[in-house]
C-alpha cells in the first residue's frame, strides 16, 4: 500500500486538538525561576552605566551583563558580529543590555521599569539610503554585510540590441512572522552537567552551535530539545540562539532551570522580520518582445548585524530574474546595515522581494508593450536546453507552460479582465484580476547542502515500533507526518508503526536545519535512504525475504534485536549528479530542482475607502510528487494567506529604528473576514532527488501572492502600484497622484 | 503579563450601594474589562483600588416604556446586536455593534464601558450622538441625566465624576421615517479599530432635506457631531451641488490627525467620501 | 484572600487567587490546565478563549473574581474518551497545523455551533473572525466547521499520547 500521495491524519494532531500537546510555556520545572530581558531604549550609543531604582528588593535579583559570561560573547551564526549582550556599543533599538531573574515573573516586570541607562547617543541610520550613502558608517568599512555580482552574456550590447526598454524601482517593507506562539525557552545551565535547553524553535543544531562558545562548552555538554512549537515560518530559526543564550546565562548564575517568555510586545519589536528590500529593474525586448537583457539592482536592509543576510541576500538575487530567459543578465545585489533590530528568516527568504519586483516589473512592461500580460509572459518562459537569470541550465522538461495555462482556465482570467474593463467605468467598487509567475528553488542553496551534510537514521525498537531519528521539526507543517508515510511505503508498514522522535540533539544525528523546504525534500530523502539501510541489514541476515508483508517485517526487526543487537540505519547526504555550481561567479546550478507557480488573484477595490478585497484566489503548482493532499493544500493556503498580508495589511511603522505598532491590534494580520477561498490545484512531476518524489513547496506561496493581488489593483485602477504592502493610505497617495 | 499584581486591588460589588460606598474610597470601576484588562496586561493600567460592577444587576437590561427604549449600562454588544427591537428601530446601534472585536468581545464588552472608556475610537458615541440618546448618570448623591451630546469633553475626559458610574442609556422613538446609516471603516474586517466611522440618520420629503444629523468617530478628540453640515444640509435638495458643497464643509466639523494606525490626510478625504456614500444613498 | 469557587469542565474548585489575576493564568498555572494558550495578552488572538457560563470569552481579559460562581469549559473539557464531533472533524480536514491557535479556535467553534448547527460560511467565517491563525489561512478550519459531524466517526480510543 503507497501511503504517500494519501492525505493520512496529522501525527500528532489528537494531542494538539485535546490540548495536551506540550508547547514550552506548558512546560514547568522542579525550582523554575523566570528570566527577563532589559532592553536598550534608543538606537545607538555607547553604554555608560546601569542604574537599579528603588522600588524592588535588588538584592534578591539574579543580573547578567556581558561581565558574566563565561565563554565568548557573540552568537555563532555566519558572522561574530552580534554580541549575546552589549558591552559597550549599542546598535539598535531593544538590543539586549541585561538580563533578570526571579522566581516572581510580576516582579520582573515591575524591575525591567526601574533600570536606568546611562548611554551617550550617537547618530543612527534607519533606512537603505542612508547606509548605501554612508551617512554614518556603523558596520564595519562600508554598511554591507554582503554583496553580490552575477554577470551573463553581455548586457550592454543587448540594450544596444533591444527595441524597448523599460525601467522600473520597487519597494517591499519589513514583515513579522506572527507566530501565534512568541518565543520561548527553558534553559539549565551549570559547570557539572553543562547546559540544556528545551525551546520553542526550528532548527536545534543551530542553537547547539550559538551556546557552545557561549559557555566554552564542548559539543557533547550542550543539550537541545525541541518542545511542541507554535509556528516558526522563518521567525524561530536563528533567533532561538538568542533567548536560549540568554535564558541559559540566567540559569548559570542563579545556579536554578530558568524559564523564558517573550510577550507579544517584545517578541514582535525585539526579534527578526522580512528584510525590508529596494529592487531596480532595466529590461530590454527585441521586435517580437522577447528579453534580451535584464539588469537588476537588489538591495536589502538586514538591520543592524549580519544574521542571516548573507543568505537572504543570496536567495533573492538567484530568483530575481524569475523564470524568465533572458540572454544577457545583469544583477547586483547587497544587504545593508542599519540600526535597527536585524532582520532574519522569513519564508521564502529573500525570493518574495526580488520576484515581487520583476513580476510587477513584468506586469509594466506587457502594459507599455500592449501586450495581454499572460501572453507576454508565456512568450518569454524559459524553456529545457535554456539558461535561468543564474545561469542554470534548465536539463529537463518543464510545466510552467503548463502550470500557467492551468491558472488561467480555473480562473476564467481572460474573460475577466476583458468583463471587468468594460464594467469598471463609473462603478465605486472596481473589479481587477492579475497574475504572477515564478519558481522558487528547492532546499539549500549552491553547495550549501554538500556543506551541511546531513544525516539522517531510522531505528527499531524492542516495543516492534520504527522510530525515526532527524533534527527536523514539527512546526505546524507536517514533518511528522510526511516521514511517516515515507517510512511506511519504504519498509511497506503502516505510518501507525512509526514513531518520528522528538528533535533532541543528545539522540538525534544532524541532518540541518528545518528551513527551506528541505525537511521533506532532502531529509525525507534521507529517511527513506537510512530505512533502505535499515531494510538492507535485515537482508543480509537473512531475517527478511525481499517479498515480505508489515508483519513479517516487524517480526524480522524483533528477532533482530533480540539475536544481534540494535538494529539501525543510517543515510548521509550526498548531491545529486551533474548539480554543478560555481562559487566564484555565483553562477551554475544553483538548486537541484525547482517548483514552478502561477498564481491568480481578483480584487475589489472601494475608490471611496481605498481598501481593497481578495474575492478570489487560485494557486496552481508543479512540486514533484505530492506526499499528502490535505497538508500540502494547507501549507499553499496558510503561506497565501501571509501573501495577503504581506501585499496589503502588514506594515510595521518605523520610529527611529524601532517598531511602533508591536501588537497584535495595530500591526494587521489577515483574519478570516478578510481571507478568500483559496482554490489550490497541484501538477505533479516526481522528483528522482526527494523524499517521495517530492520539491519544496512551503515558500512558493509567499511569492506569487504580492505581485498578483497588485497586478489585478492595477486593472482594476488603471494605475501603476510598486510598493507593498500597498495599504488604504497609500493606495489613496497614489490615486491622488495619478489624478493630478 | 506586564502588570505586578500587588499594586492592584479588586472587589466585586453586587449592589449599587455597594458600588458607591468603594468609588467613595477612591476605586474604580471595571465591567466587562475589555479595554481595561489590555492596559492591565500591557503594563499601563494605573495601580490601585478597582472595584468590579459586573454583577450588578441594576445596572443590566433592556426596557421599553411607551416611545422610550433604556438600556442598562452593563448591555453587552451582542445583547444590543441580538436586540429585536432595536435592529428594527435603532440599527446603526446593533450595526456598531457588530462590527466591535469579534464574538468574544461582544459577550464582555459593555454599553457604559464604550462611553466611559471616552475614546474617540469607541464604537457606540458615533450612534448615541446621532440618535440623541440621553445619558443616566447615578451616584449616592442620586441619579441626574443629560444630553448625551454633553457628556464627552475631549479627549478621554467625561462629564462622569469619579464617584459616579454610567447608570443607563436612553433613546427615543421617532424616527421610523428617517434613513439610518452607518460605516465604519477598519484596518480588516474583523479585529478592527476605527480609522473613521460614520453615523447618520436623515429624513427627505419631496427631495428636501427636512431633518438630519451626522456623526463622526475617530476623527477628533471625541466623536463628533457635524453641525456644520447639518446646518447646512437642512432644508436643501439632495443633488450633486448640495452632496460637493457638504463635503467641504464638513472640514470645519471634523479634525483627524496621524497616528499609527492612519493618517489625517486619509481620514479625513476617506471621511467625506462615507459622507458621500450617506448622501447618494438615499432616495 | 477571598474563596472564588469555579466550575471547570465540570470539576469545582476552590481557589485564592488574587482578584486581578487574569482567569487565563488561573486555569493554566494554577489548575495546570495549559491547553487554553496565550498569544498576545490584549484579547486579539484567541488563543486564549473559553466558555465563560456559555459565552465565549477571551480568558485573557477575565479578571478571575468575575469567574467566582461561574461555569468554565476548557479545550480539555470537550473530548471525553473519544473526540467530539469538532475536533475530528478538524483531524480529518487538516483544521490545526502548529496547534496553538487550535484550543480557542476550537471553543470559538463550539460557541458558534451551539446556536447555529447549520452556520453558512459567512457566519463560521464571523464566528470564528476573532481568533487569528498564523498557519492555515483559515480555509481549511472552515472547512472543518461546515463539516462537523460528516466526516467519518473516529476509530481512535482513550487519551493520545503526549
Amino acid at each position: 500500500m503507497a501511503w504517500v500521495g494519501k492525505s493520512t491524519l496529522r501525527k500528532e494532531g489528537e494531542k494538539k486538538l485535546r490540548g495536551d500537546a506540550k508547547y514550552i510555556d506548558d512546560i514547568t520545572l522542579p525550582n523554575m525561576i523566570y528570566g527577563v530581558t532589559v532592553r536598550s531604549p534608543i538606537a545607538r550609543g555607547v553604554l555608560r552605566g546601569i542604574e537599579y531604582l528603588p522600588g524592588v528588593n535588588w538584592s534578591e535579583i539574579v543580573k547578567v551583563t556581558a561581565q558574566d559570561i563565561p565563554g565568548q560573547n557573540y552568537i555563532a551564526l555566519i558572522e561574530k558580529d552580534q554580541p549575546y549582550l552589549v558591552e559597550t556599543n549599542i546598535n539598535h533599538p531593544e538590543e539586549p543590555i541585561l538580563l533578570l531573574a526571579h522566581p516572581n515573573k510580576h516582579l520582573l516586570e515591575k524591575a525591567k521599569t526601574l533600570v536606568k541607562f546611562n548611554i551617550d547617543p550617537l547618530p543612527a541610520i534607519f533606512n537603505m539610503a542612508e547606509s548605501f550613502a554612508k551617512k554614518e558608517i556603523i558596520w564595519k568599512d562600508d554598511n554591507t554585510f554582503k554583496s553580490y555580482a552575477i554577470d551573463r552574456g553581455d548586457v550592454q550590447a543587448g540594450f544596444k540590441n533591444s527595441k524597448f526598454i523599460f525601467e522600473g524601482t520597487y519597494e517591499t517593507g519589513a514583515q513579522e512572522q506572527l507566530y501565534i506562539e512568541p518565543n520561548g525557552v527553558i534553559a539549565i545551565a551549570n559547570e557539572t552537567e553543562g547546559v540544556t535547553v528545551w525551546g520553542s524553535l526550528q532548527c536545534p543544531y543551530y542553537v547547539h552551535k550559538a551556546l557552545m562558545p557561549l559557555f566554552n562548552f564542548p559539543p557533547e555538554k550542550v543539550r537541545v530539545v525541541q518542545a511542541e512549537t507554535g509556528g516558526g515560518f522563518g521567525g524561530k530559526e536563528e533567533y532561538p540562539s538568542v533567548i536560549s543564550g540568554h535564558a541559559a546565562l540566567l540559569s548559570w548564575k542563579s545556579k536554578l532551570p530558568v524559564k523564558m517568555i517573550y510577550d507579544r510586545m517584545e517578541d514582535m519589536s525585539a526579534t527578526t522580520k522580512r528584510h525590508p528590500s529596494i529592487t531596480k529593474i532595466k529590461a530590454g525586448f527585441d521586435n517580437n518582445k522577447k528579453l534580451l537583457a535584464l539588469d537588476i539592482d537588489f538591495t536589502i536592509d538586514g538591520g543592524a548585524y549580519t544574521t542571516l543576510s548573507a543568505v537572504v541576500l543570496s536567495r533573492g538575487t538567484l530568483h530575481a530574474a524569475g523564470p524568465y530567459y533572458s540572454p544577457n543578465v545583469k544583477i547586483r545585489s547587497r544587504a545593508l546595515a542599519t540600526n535597527t533590530p536585524p532582520h532574519g528568516a522569513f519564508r521564502g527568504f529573500g525570493a518574495p522581494q526580488s520576484l515581487f519586483a520583476l513580476e510587477k516589473h513584468m506586469e509594466f512592461c506587457a502594459r507599455k508593450l500592449n501586450s495581454n500580460p499572460a501572453i507576454f509572459r508565456k512568450n518569454n518562459l524559459v524553456k529545457k536546453g535554456q539558461l535561468l537569470g543564474c545561469g542554470q541550465w534548465v536539463k529537463e522538461e518543464i510545466k510552467i507552460g503548463s502550470v500557467l495555462e492551468k491558472a488561467l482556465t480555473v480562473s476564467g482570467f481572460q474573460e475577466k479582465r476583458k468583463r471587468f474593463l468594460a464594467t469598471n467605468k463609473n462603478k465605486v467598487i472596481k473589479k481587477g484580476i492579475g497574475l504572477a509567475v515564478f519558481m522558487h528553488g528547492a532546499g539549500f542553496t549552491g553547495s550549501g547542502e554538500t556543506f551541511l551534510s546531513s544525516i539522517a537514521s531510522v531505528k527499531a525498537t524492542d516495543d516492534g515500533k520504527i522510530e525515526v531519528l532527524t533534527s527536523n521539526t514539527e512546526i505546524g507543517q507536517g514533518t511528522n507526518t510526511i516521514f511517516a508515510q515515507m517510512t511506511a511505503d519504504t519498509l511497506k508498514i503502516d505510518p501507525s508503526d512509526v514513531e518520528v522522535v522528538q528533535p533532541d540533539t543528545a539522540h538525534v544525528p544532524n541532518s540541518g536545519p528545518t528551513v527551506a523546504s528541505r525537511t521533506c525534500m532532502i531529509v525525507g530523502k534521507l529517511v527513506e535512504q537510512a530505512a533502505l539501510d535499515l531494510k538492507e541489514k535485515l537482508f543480509s541476515s537473512q531475517l527478511l525475504n525481499k517479498k515480505h508483508t508489515r508483519k513479517e517485517f516487524l517480526g524480522a526487526c524483533k528477532k533482530y534485536i533480540k539475536d544481534v543487537g540494535e538494529l539501525k540505519g543510517t543515510s548521509q547526504y550526498k548531491a545529486p549528479p551533474n548539480v554543478i555550481w560555481d562559487e566564484q561567479r555565483y553562477q551554475g546550478d544553483a538548486y537541484g530542482t525547482y517548483a514552478w507557480a502561477t498564481y491568480v488573484a481578483e480584487v475589489s477595490v472601494d475608490t471611496r475607502s481605498y481598501t481593497t478585497t481578495v474575492d478570489k484566489f487560485w494557486a496552481v503548482q508543479e512540486v514533484g510528487k505530492v506526499i499528502n493532499p490535505t497538508l500540502a493544500k494547507g501549507q499553499i493556503i496558510g503561506g497565501v494567506a501571509q501573501g495577503i498580508g504581506y501585499a496589503l495589511y502588514e506594515e510595521v511603522v518605523w520610529k527611529n529604528g524601532k517598531m511602533a505598532n508591536a501588537r497584535m491590534s495595530n500591526y494587521i494580520m489577515p483574519t478570516t473576514l478578510d481571507v478568500p477561498d483559496i482554490e489550490v490545484h497541484f501538477a505533479e512531476m516526481p522528483y528522482a532527488y526527494g523524499g517521495g518524489g517530492s520539491k519544496g513547496i512551503g515558500e512558493l506561496p509567499l511569492d506569487g501572492p504580492a505581485p498578483a493581488i497588485l497586478n489585478a489593483m492595477e486593472q482594476a485602477l488603471g494605475i501603476e502600484l510598486t510598493q507593498i504592502p500597498m495599504t488604504p493610505e497609500r493606495l489613496m497617495a497614489k490615486m491622488n497622484e495619478n489624478s493630478l | 503579563m506586564r502588570a505586578y499584581l500587588p499594586d492592584y486591588q479588586c472587589s466585586s460589588a453586587n449592589s449599587l450601594s455597594e458600588a458607591f460606598s468603594f468609588l467613595e474610597k477612591g476605586a474604580r470601576p471595571i465591567a466587562g474589562g475589555t479595554d481595561i484588562m489590555v492596559l492591565f496586561d500591557a503594563g499601563l493600567l494605573a495601580p490601585g483600588d478597582y472595584v468590579d460592577i459586573l454583577g450588578i444587576s441594576e445596572l443590566k437590561g433592556i426596557t421599553k416604556k411607551r416611545n422610550t427604549l433604556t438600556l442598562g449600562a452593563l448591555t453587552t454588544y451582542s445583547e444590543v446586536r441580538q436586540h429585536k427591537f432595536l435592529q428594527t428601530n435603532f440599527p446603526i446601534l446593533c450595526e456598531s455593534a457588530k462590527e466591535v472585536g469579534a464574538v468574544a468581545i461582544q459577550n464582555r464588552g459593555t454599553l457604559g464601558g464604550n462611553i466611559a472608556n471616552a475614546s474617540p475610537a469607541a464604537d457606540f458615541p458615533p450612534a448615541l450622538l446621532v440618535y440623541e440618546a440621553k445619558i443616566h448618570l447615578v451616584s449616592s448623591r442620586g441619579m441626574r441625566t443629560i444630553d448625551y451630546t454633553k457628556f464627552h469633553h475631549g479627549y478621554k475626559e467625561s462629564e462622569l465624576k469619579k464617584d459616579e458610574l454610567i447608570h443607563s442609556v436612553s433613546l427615543e422613538n421617532h424616527l421610523s421615517k428617517h434613513h439610518h446609516f452607518w460605516r465604519k471603516i477598519g484596518s480588516r474586517k474583523a479585529q478592527a479599530i476605527s480609522k473613521t466611522m460614520m453615523a447618520g440618520v436623515l429624513k427627505i420629503n419631496k427631495n428636501v432635506i427636512e431633518e438630519v444629523r451626522i456623526s463622526f468617530g475617530s476623527v477628533a478628540p471625541t466623536a463628533v457631531r457635524c453641525t456644520e453640515v447639518e446646518k447646512f444640509l437642512t432644508g436643501c435638495p439632495l443633488n450633486k451641488n448640495t452632496i460637493r458643497e457638504a463635503k467641504q464643509i464638513l472640514l470645519k466639523d471634523i479634525h483627524p490627525i496621524d497616528d499609527i494606525r492612519s493618517t489625517g490626510k486619509y481620514r479625513l478625504a476617506v471621511s467625506q467620501n462615507v459622507l458621500e456614500e450617506f448622501l447618494c444613498g438615499i432616495g | 484572600m477571598k474563596k472564588l469557587a469555579l466550575t471547570v469542565n465540570g470539576k469545582k474548585y476552590l481557589l485564592s487567587p488574587h482578584p486581578f489575576s487574569r482567569l487565563l493564568d488561573v486555569l493554566r498555572e494554577d489548575l495546570k490546565l495549559t491547553g487554553t494558550k496565550e498569544g498576545c495578552g490584549e484579547g486579539e488572538c484567541g488563543a486564549c478563549s473559553v466558555m465563560l457560563d456559555g459565552k465565549l470569552v477571551n480568558s485573557c481579559l477575565v479578571p478571575v473574581l468575575q469567574a467566582d460562581g461561574k461555569q468554565i469549559l476548557t479545550v480539555e473539557g470537550l473530548a471525553k474518551k473519544y473526540l467530539t464531533p469538532i475536533q475530528e472533524s478538524f483531524l480529518n480536514c487538516g483544521g490545526a497545523q502548529c496547534g496553538i491557535c487550535t484550543p480557542g479556535m476550537l471553543m470559538a467553534a463550539y460557541a458558534l455551533n451551539r446556536n447555529n448547527k447549520k452556520p453558512t460560511q459567512q457566519e463560521i467565517r464571523e464566528g470564528l473572525g476573532g481568533n487569528l491563525c498564523r498557519c492555515t489561512g483559515y480555509c481549511q478550519i472552515i472547512e472543518s466547521v461546515q463539516k462537523v459531524g460528516k466526516t467519518k466517526p473516529s476509530t481512535r480510543k482513550g487519551k493520545s499520547r503526549s
